[in-house]
């Protein structure tokens, strides 16, 4: 694609058709891009950073064992070159890549890996993800203080790292790819302690240059990356403090590429019927769920018909018509594309008058009061109507309780406090693409304990200890197996009714013409809301 | 005066002190446990504990707060829950933006509501006058976010002369300055009204009039020098106004002042900054209230402090 030979005309055709014919590898580097946030962005430190909008940007500064292949779910190597598991499924062994430097120029080994494990877990590091290495041999000592190191991960030799499970865990080269595995330099950790988040240094595609605090982040490219050709782009800016509604103006007026918080609600119908942008708009599943949850250790909810009443009662379709449309309606607390998805289950149908019937059956003829949580922003509160109208059809009074965020967790973590929550704004994204990480925190006995995130408070054993031989199959060989006995465990749960899965959600990224890649990148399900390694530049090209 | 000014510092010292209590014990009673924000939803039990532990706040309330003000007088604001960075930092690197918007503020207040007053003093009871006192009212009491996105729609997305919110040059600093100022504007047009009433109904004005003094002459050498005294207290006073608008105006015209962080740590319910943030702001509108009283009487001879 030389521009010389090109007309303005035949360049502003490719200019648009450019993101299909184009990929990664052969898009030329250079350029760069800005993106903005409302938020300031709180810690880059692989460990502690845990909200949608570091995940990405941590993302392309650090690397792990594993990661996803870009735009799918599909897990491949990354820093480890290959890997071996031991035959009684306890034992991993990864083999690393050669030549990876840190930003700091020093070469990434085996101590570094087994220093990063060992710094996720240990308490004082105060690492929200530290919960998911409990498979690893060792985790218990490290989280209760009683040691300092992982006593089953241990390095082999500079190239080697060998990590021995205390039970086989199928979902462990998952959380080999999140975050939390990212590999750290020691050295650096230690010159800067609880400030490394603000200083961070990895292996990434991108290294951090300048952070003016509550004005930009910029990302500039690790010219000693060791995946070939990649990032595309010099520069990446993020300007933080910016309205979401105020960043769609400035795209609009071209001094933006990406708004990260994605296009405001009442904006969507606007731009999506904007000729000039409406291609530039990418539509993407994503692995979440936005459900109803019923505590059922509160009456009148402790009663299952009461819950199965609830569920026949909502009408999902309007709450998906009120968020113009950005969503399946979902049955089941696994979203479509997540392994283990039943696809053949047809739900609870919505009929009110079945429902009322129910009610009535359950000795609640004349209906009862009730209090619905939810949090207080944007389009949360206008859904949460659309559910009160909707039990008020039943005959169920529920008064809205519209709180910030930390309230709404910190009532949901009470047994006596919170009779239904709406999820919305805090509802489950995966961590990883597996059925079991639906399970643990939200649905499982784990979960339903004061402080916990189950706020059904729902919790059968008999379904933990199904969910425990699940995770137990680590023989790939069994995978059908294993996703069907998920299949099997999120049945049941529907079955008990703790909760009303309402809807999918469906991502929309908007991007400007200058910048372009692959559509599958802009709505990446790992990579939220971008992955930012392959984005590249048009003018570049 | 030495005096007066030790026992004023001391009361506006109380007065902080005050602060921090109320609002330690208000940020105490919400109903959200910041150990559970920071260990996030797949943390167990125990890591919830043990951050608690190592914050502090497992603590009876009273060494909670004895802890913050032993902290406070080294000058440590505590670290921010969400944010992983010292608040003292945060506060720095955002008041000069914060200090900048005021500063401009002040100076379209002062131009938009002296000029006012003025036009609705000497043409007393007209249908100018009338005019202007229903702007002034109106403008007092709208909402900053309407102010602003109305002048961000007209003079940065129609007109295209003010870029669209950010900081760094003059041109940003316009809309936001302008927003803020018309707000505090009516005030100072009110103010400024009755002050030269009372000033053209004196002796003194009617003695240069018959001396024969031009119009203009009497307006600015006689007028408006005496009638603006009273109006400079109330630029102190004013510092403490500006602090809740700011937190709006910030927010609209993506200023990275201290507004904008006290809106998103409320929204995340991060503790510390609050704290912090709720202190600058009071010690902003004490040293202002204070200045006030001070500059007053250096202004004014005829006020007496006892």
């Amino acid at each position: 694609m030389k521009k010389h030979v090109l007309g303005p005309v035949a360049l502003a055709v490719l200019g648009l058709t450019a993101p299909l014919a184009l990929h990664a590898d052969d898009a030329a580097n250079g350029g760069s891009m800005i993106v903005t946030y409302k938020d300031d962005v709180s810690t880059l430190d692989p460990a502690i950073g845990y909200d949608w909008q570091n995940w990405s940007m941590i993302k392309s500064l650090f690397d792990g064992l594993m990661d996803y292949k870009p735009g799918t779910t599909e897990l491949i190597n990354d820093l480890a070159e290959s890997y071996t598991l031991s035959d009684d499924g306890l034992t991993y062994t990864f083999v690393l890549r050669d030549g990876v430097t840190f930003h700091n120029g020093r070469a990434m080994s085996a101590d570094d890996v087994k220093y990063s494990l060992d710094r996720v877990t240990n308490p004082a590091t105060q690492s929200p993800g530290a919960g998911f290495f409990a498979s690893i041999a060792g985790f218990d000592e490290v989280s209760s203080g009683d040691a300092q190191s992982l006593s089953g991960v241990s390095v082999v030799d500079p190239k080697t790292i060998s990590i021995s499970l205390s039970r086989p865990d199928a979902t462990f080269l998952h959380v080999m790819a999140i975050n939390f595995s990212s590999i750290v330099p020691k050295e650096v950790v230690e010159e800067f302690g609880e400030d490394f988040g603000k200083n961070p240094v990895g292996t990434g595609a991108f290294e951090l240059t300048d952070w003016t605090l509550g004005q930009h982040l910029i990302f500039s490219r690790n010219e000693d990356y060791w995946k070939e050709g990649l990032p595309n782009l010099d520069q990446i800016t993020f300007e933080v403090g910016q309205e979401p509604v105020v960043a769609l103006l400035r795209l609009q007026q071209g001094e933006v590429d990406i708004p990260g918080d994605g296009i405001p609600p009442a904006k969507f119908v606007e731009v999506s019927n904007d000729e000039q942008f409406k291609d530039f708009i990418i539509e993407g599943g994503q692995l979440q769920t936005g459900y109803i949850t019923m505590n059922v250790k509160m009456p009148p909810f402790d009663n299952k018909i009461v819950r199965q009443a609830v569920n026949m009662a909502i009408n999902k379709e309007r709450i998906v018509r009120v968020i113009n449309g950005r969503a399946v309606v979902a049955n089941q607390p696994l979203p479509p594309t997540m392994p283990g998805y039943a696809p053949d289950y047809e739900g609870y149908a919505y009929d009110p008058d079945a429902a009322k019937a129910m009610l009535k059956e359950a000795g609640f003829g004349e209906g009862f009061e009730t209090e619905l949580y939810v949090y207080n922003t944007d389009p949360n509160p206008r859904i949460a109507q659309s559910i009160q109208q909707d039990l008020k059809a039943i005959g169920i009074n529920a008064s809205i309780k519209s709180l910030a965020q930390a309230n709404v967790i910190a009532a949901g973590g009470e047994a006596d406090q919170a009779p239904m929550i709406w999820s919305g704004g805090m509802a489950w994204i995966a961590d990883f693409p597996d059925p079991s990480n639906f399970y643990g925190p939200i649905l499982g006995c784990a979960g339903a304990v004061p402080g916990g995130w189950n706020w059904s408070w729902y919790c059968n054993e008999e379904l933990d200890a199904k969910a425990v031989e699940a995770d137990a199959m680590t023989d790939a060989a069994k995978s059908a197996e294993r996703e069907q006995l998920w299949r099997e465990i999120y049945l049941s749960i529907m079955e008990d009714a703790p909760w009303v899965p309402v809807f999918n959600e469906q991502r929309f990224t908007m991007r400007s013409p200058a910048v372009g890649g692959e559509d599958a990148i802009f709505v990446d399900p790992v990579h939220v809301p971008v992955n930012y390694d392959y984005v590249y530049s048009t003018a570049a090209q | 005066m030495s005096i007066h000014l030790l026992r004023r510092i001391m009361e506006s010292l109380l007065i902080l002190l005050g602060i921090t209590l109320v609002t330690f014990l208000l940020l105490y009673l919400l109903p959200a446990d910041p150990a559970r924000q920071i260990a996030g939803r797949s943390a167990t039990v125990e890591t919830v504990e043990n951050i608690r532990e190592q914050l502090g706040l497992n603590l009876p309330l009273y060494q909670q707060y004895w802890h913050y003000l032993t902290n406070l007088l080294q000058g440590d604001l505590g670290r921010s829950y969400l944010q992983k960075t010292e608040v003292s930092e945060l506060i720095a690197s955002r008041l000069p933006a914060t200090l900048l918007l005021m500063a401009g503020a002040i100076v379209c207040e002062l131009i938009i509501g002296l000029t006012l007053g003025v036009i609705s003093a000497l043409w007393r009871n007209s249908r100018t006058d009338r005019i202007l006192t229903l702007v002034s009212f109106t403008s007092v009491s709208a909402p900053q976010f309407v102010i602003g996105i109305l002048l961000l729609y007209v003079f940065a997305v129609k007109l295209h002369w003010v870029p669209i919110g950010g900081y760094g040059t003059f041109a940003h600093l316009i809309l936001p300055a302008l927003t803020l100022g018309i707000l505090g504007a009516g005030w100072y047009a009110r103010m400024m009204r009755s002050s030269m009433i009372d000033v053209l109904e004196k002796d003194y004005i009617r003695t240069a009039r018959s001396k024969g003094l031009s119009r203009g002459r009497i307006l600015f050498r006689h007028v408006i020098p005496n009638a603006i005294l009273p109006i400079i207290a109330m630029i102190g006073i004013d510092i403490g106004l500006f602090m809740s608008g700011i937190v709006v105006v910030e927010s609209v015209f993506s200023w990275p002042g201290i507004g904008q962080l006290a809106w998103q740590a409320i929204q995340r319910v991060d503790i510390p900054i609050i704290m912090g943030v709720t202190l600058v702001s009071a010690c902003a509108i004490v040293i202002g209230n204070l200045l006030a009283d001070m500059v007053a009487p250096l202004v004014d001879p005829r006020i007496r402090i006892r």
